[in-house]
């Protein structure tokens, strides 16, 4: 299993995905510096979480245009899986791999703390280790989680399946639309999120209810990887 | 050389809690009658060249690649 960390700056929990990748795979990934303008041939490729360029002008708006983004669009186009972890969510969609944007948290403050989520699609590449339906815990750490897009990007996301995760249970922390937590592109091979599995994939982090995600993209069992 | 103003503003219906948190601060220094506020964002561009219209175009580029999210932002441009 290969997999590959986009590096940018102001990025802070590259190291953290790195860690989890390192751990479900046995292998380190690659890092992918934002001025390369191609990617590694790998199973997975993750936009990690943290504040890319300081958040200047949007969260994610300036690392969106960088030359990496470009090749992960090109390697998403050809059907890279391409996981994208709350900043990456943001750089995802402005880059345009997915619908909609990211906004200011509704009540205005960063929000850092554990949520409840919901796996509204189990059948997707990145959740099929999940049930449908089923609960999980997810730490979220953010100011700028609050999804929005238009009442004709929503009906083709709830139409196509493509909302993947929910805040559950009253927990949504940042007036998300619809509480919407993750979604797919419309090929199923670029999953956006705002919470953090790799915060939650070891017994030491006090659960590993994130560790479906990259079990299931990466094709790995629990006790393969354990 | 062109000097151009862009204005970056949010979509009708799209929520503005900045927007809603300054109405209450206004509230709070007793400035009444404050129906609504929208924030939105000013770029004041320099460009080289006189050629208005080929201003135009950059400046129209620019905001449809990175100024401003056209998912939630409006844009408009004005050559001062």
């Amino acid at each position: 299993m290969k997999t590959a960390v986009v590096l940018l700056p102001g990025l802070n929990r590259d190291r953290d995905m790195i860690a989890a990748l390192r751990t479900i795979t046995g292998k380190a990934p690659q890092t992918v510096w934002q001025t390369e303008t191609s990617l590694p041939d790998v199973d997975l490729v993750v936009v990690p979480g943290g504040f890319s360029f300081g958040d200047y002008l949007r969260a994610g708006a300036i690392a969106a245009r960088s030359p990496v983004m470009r090749a992960v669009a090109e390697a998403a186009a050809k059907g890279m899986p391409v996981l994208g972890v709350c900043n990456g969510f943001q750089i995802l969609c402005e880059a345009g791999l997915l619908p909609g944007a990211l906004m200011r948290n509704a009540a205005l403050r960063f929000v850092c703390r554990e949520v409840k989520l919901e796996v509204v699609n189990a059948r997707t590449r990145f959740t099929s280790a999940y049930g449908q339906g089923q609960i999980i815990r997810c730490p979220v750490a953010h100011h700028d989680g609050n999804y929005f897009a238009d009442e004709a990007t929503l009906k083709d996301l709830r139409d196509n399946d493509r909302i993947v995760f929910r805040y559950a249970e009253g927990t949504n922390p940042n007036g998300a639309i619809n509480d919407i937590a993750g979604i797919v592109n419309a090929a199923g091979n670029v999953l956006g999120m705002m919470p953090h599995p790799e915060n939650l994939i070891e017994p030491e982090h006090g659960g590993t209810d994130g560790r479906g995600i990259f079990e299931s993209a990466l094709g790995v069992s629990q006790s393969v990887a354990a | 050389m062109i000097k151009a103003r862009i204005i970056v503003t949010l979509k009708t219906g799209v929520l503005d809690p900045q927007g809603k948190a300054i109405e209450s601060a206004l509230s709070n220094l007793g400035i009444d009658g404050v129906g609504q506020v929208r924030q939105g964002k000013v770029f004041d561009v320099t460009l080289e060249g006189d050629d208005a219209a080929s201003a135009k175009t950059r400046l129209d580029a620019m905001c449809a690649q990175l100024l401003a999210n056209t998912v939630i932002e409006n844009y408009s441009v004005e050559i001062v």
